[in-house]
């Protein structure tokens, strides 16, 4: 397969991802918005957003407040922010029509489609209705993406390119939203384990589709290190940090077979943080400080995705 | 010319309600007339939505709010019944190969210039000839293998060759996309009508590409289609050609040449690369060679080229065969090279290098058609019967500076074919563009080819750069 294509392959995997990630970041966070204030609700729930999107210096650089339909129009449907989920669309988009032909039509067309609705919704959202149809027409292309992938696409490098690409978006994706929890300040007053700390860990696991996993895996409250616990080193939930690189390293596995065997520094660094992932205890993790962890894991992140760009040329 | 009402692919001379429509098109008629217009209206939004979702389109430069937009389909097909179509195949098969034998001859021996037949001048200063390859032999001696002939017919009888693509003829994936989406539409019209299929054309692209393959080729020759990206034109259609060929789609940048070979890089290693389908310019192809800032190119295909490693489809210098100003001159070049009378009639032209010529064009500019030479899409040409006085007035001026970069022709009745607008179903202007491969087996065409519509009541311009629509074009059985 040629390079540029791999490449492009794989950020339409990475910006699939993204999108989808931030259409469920806004439902959740506008879920948490709309609590009354004791529990949570219109404090610095935009803040947070902001930051888990890793946005906060972009829009504060507008000068504008942080308000919930400015947040909101920036995140969603803003040509002028270069990650909003329009861009997104649009780049994974752009990234996919130039290589076309690596596609099938049924993959292409859901990509394809959901640039299309996104037309539709111009650069304004209207109304809290428009705002809604948006997120699930996002959340329904994207998965309308994944399917049609997984049911037409050769199991061949073009699949595991866009595979690959998604889940090194989505570890990235993790790690940053629970990341923010050290971003967001609590109130004066609160202490860690009130009700206002319940309803922005819940939203983090909203953001990540989580929820009922985490009953079915715990059978219990809402804790910290239990959140943190699912999203970090669970091997059963699709998102988590351990999953992404099990993913992501099967991935270079089938890529590296198809090419006779050849392992190259990517596969490498995949297998060491995979295995470290698979010892570490969470208890662990806590003591040595959850923020610095994911700090390192973001930043070992960009390094696997750098050294996969090198070792496939892209 | 005569100002006679145009003949109708569907009606002939006939007047529409005389009730009498021409054998190949009673079926055709039938199916009109029993779909109300508001049927017509969701068969064509049906089709319209269909090119939407597979992405169907086509950039328009210089129109920023078209960055991609729709070519419009017609749903009323065109009909040419199979004892038209075998003439028109015989002329073109024999014009496709003068045009083979006139490029072996102008960067060979020329003899058609030592003959007199076509002046040194033309052929030696024209933009288009490509002193890279004087002395260069293409496998086989081809050079064009796919060429688009855009033919337009005046009556029953009378088809007359508009002019001849030999560069990097564009269009073939609406052939092919217009037929899918008809047979989509109106299965039961297909099959009462038994339509020559024309989805055999990638399958015969490829195998025409594989046999022009250097000789020190493997078995199974690495064909690639070389784009300049997807901000081209007709991106869609070099990535929908590439698809259905099963063959890479190559930016530039994608190929290195190394010891005069072309590779292309892949995620395991260069690979080597022996024909290359390009769809890009001559002048962008090696910035070695053409054009030093060309981003778009492979610098060293040229050496490759002329060491024998690579085939570039179609050839470099191809430009000299298809200028508008050669162009008067292919009677001439069809008989000398095959011995044969024209069976494709050339549009009567007036070359205005010529003073004589130049002289009657500027008298007559609001009853022509002025073109410039080098010029395509449309782009650039006076249509003088619907010019306003100022436009032709600024175009003389043009014509008098440069009177070499223009020719003139008559304006032709193009027949019209039954087209559905807002207002019912109305005749408008038609061409045919048929796509003609050469390989080392011979020349072949798919029966068929990319009928394009003016969409503007009395419009004779039918380039999709101008708003000009298309159509599928059905050959069938008489």
């Amino acid at each position: 397969m040629l390079s540029r294509t791999a490449g492009n392959l794989y950020w339409v995997g990475r910006y699939i991802e993204r999108a989808d990630f931030l259409s469920r970041l806004i439902e959740a966070t506008l879920r948490l918005s709309s609590l009354p204030q004791s529990y949570g609700g219109a404090t610095n729930a935009w803040d947070s957003a902001l930051a888990a999107a890793w946005m906060t210096a972009p829009y504060k650089a507008r000068g504008v407040p942080v308000e919930e339909d400015r947040v909101v129009a920036f995140l969603a449907i803003d040509p002028d922010n270069p990650s909003s989920i329009r861009r997104c669309v649009e780049a994974a988009r752009a990234n996919a029509r130039a290589v076309r032909t690596a596609l099938t039509l049924e993959a292409w067309e859901a990509i394809n489609g959901a640039w299309l609705e996104m037309q539709k919704f111009g650069t304004r959202l209207v109304d809290r209705e428009s705002l809604t149809s948006l997120l699930e027409a996002v959340k329904a292309a994207m998965q309308a993406f994944d399917g049609a992938a997984h049911r037409t696409m050769l199991r061949a490098d073009a699949y595991w390119f866009i595979r690959l690409g998604s889940a090194i978006e989505r570890a990235d994706n993790t790690a940053r939203v629970l990341d923010v929890k050290y971003h967001l300040l609590l109130p004066r007053g609160e202490t860690v384990g009130g009700s206002l700390d319940y309803f922005q860990w819940t939203t983090i696991l909203r953001t990540v589709s989580a929820l009922t996993a985490y009953r079915w895996v715990y059978r219990d409250s809402v804790k910290p290190w239990l959140v943190a616990d699912l999203l970090i080193l669970n091997q059963q939930i699709p998102r988590s940090l351990a999953s992404c690189y099990g993913d992501a390293l099967r991935y270079l596995d089938r890529l590296s077979n198809d090419a006779g065997g050849r392992r190259g520094p990517a596969h490498r660094l995949a297998a060491a943080e995979h295995a470290k992932l698979s010892q570490l205890k969470i208890e662990t993790i806590f003591s040595a400080g959850l923020h610095e962890f994911l700090s390192n894991f973001i930043a070992g992140n960009n390094r696997l995705g750098d050294a996969i760009a090198e070792q496939y040329l892209f | 010319m005569a100002k006679i009402a145009a003949f109708d692919e569907m009606f002939g001379h006939a007047a529409p309600d005389a009730g009498t429509v021409r054998a190949a098109y009673t079926k055709v008629r039938d199916w009109l007339d029993a779909s109300p217009q508001a049927v017509m209206e969701t068969r064509r939004a049906q089709a319209e939505l269909f090119f939407r979702r597979i992405g169907i389109t086509f950039a328009v430069y210089g129109d920023p709010d078209a960055a991609e937009r729709l070519i419009p389909f017609d749903i009323v097909p065109r009909v040419l019944p199979r004892s038209e179509w075998a003439t028109l195949e015989k002329g073109l098969v024999q014009r496709v190969k003068a045009l083979n034998m006139f490029l072996a001859d102008v960067y060979g021996a020329r003899e058609i210039l030592r003959a007199g037949i076509v002046p040194e001048a033309l052929v030696l200063h024209n933009p288009g000839f490509c002193l890279p390859m004087i002395g260069r032999r293409p496998m086989h001696d081809i050079w064009i293998q796919i060429a688009g002939i855009d033919l337009v017919r005046t009556d029953a009888h009378e088809f007359y060759v508009l002019e001849d693509n030999a560069r990097t003829p564009s269009g073939v994936s609406y052939m092919l996309e217009n037929r899918e989406v008809m047979l989509k539409l109106v299965p039961e019209l297909f099959h009462a009508m038994k339509v020559a299929p024309v989805e055999t054309y990638p399958e015969a692209l490829l195998e025409t590409l594989k046999s022009v393959a250097p000789s020190n080729a493997g078995g199974d020759p690495v064909v690639v289609l070389l784009t300049p990206g997807q901000h081209n034109s007709a991106f869609y259609e070099h990535s929908f050609l590439a698809d259905k060929l099963g063959i890479e789609l190559v930016e530039g940048s994608d190929l290195a040449v190394k010891d005069d070979v072309v590779y292309m890089r892949t995620t395991q290693g260069p690979r080597r690369v022996d024909v290359i389908y390009r769809r890009i310019d001559d002048a962008f192809l090696d910035p070695l060679t053409f054009k030093a800032e060309s981003t778009l190119g492979v610098p060293g295909l040229m050496n490759a080229f002329a060491a024998g490693n690579v085939t570039i489809s179609n050839a470099p210098g191809t430009g000299v065969a298809d200028d508008k100003a050669i162009y008067s001159y292919m009677p001439e070049i069809v008989k000398f090279y095959t011995g044969e009378d024209p069976i494709l009639n050339n549009v009567p032209t007036w070359r205005c290098r010529e003073p004589e010529a130049l002289g009657y064009v500027l008298d007559h500019l609001s009853e022509l058609v002025v073109k410039e030479v080098d010029g395509s899409g449309g782009y650039g040409m006076l249509v003088g019967p619907h010019a306003p006085a100022a436009t032709i007035a600024a175009f003389a001026a043009k014509l008098r500076a440069h009177p070499e970069k223009f020719i003139a022709q008559p304006t032709l009745a193009l027949s019209t074919c039954p087209t559905l607008c807002d207002s019912g179903i109305a005749p408008r202007h038609v061409d045919l563009r048929p796509f003609v491969l050469t390989g080392a087996g011979g020349t072949r065409i798919v029966p068929g080819g990319l009928t394009r519509v003016a969409l503007d009541p009395g419009s004779l311009v039918v380039n999709s750069s101008q708003g000009g629509g298309t159509k599928d074009t059905w050959v069938v059985d008489d």
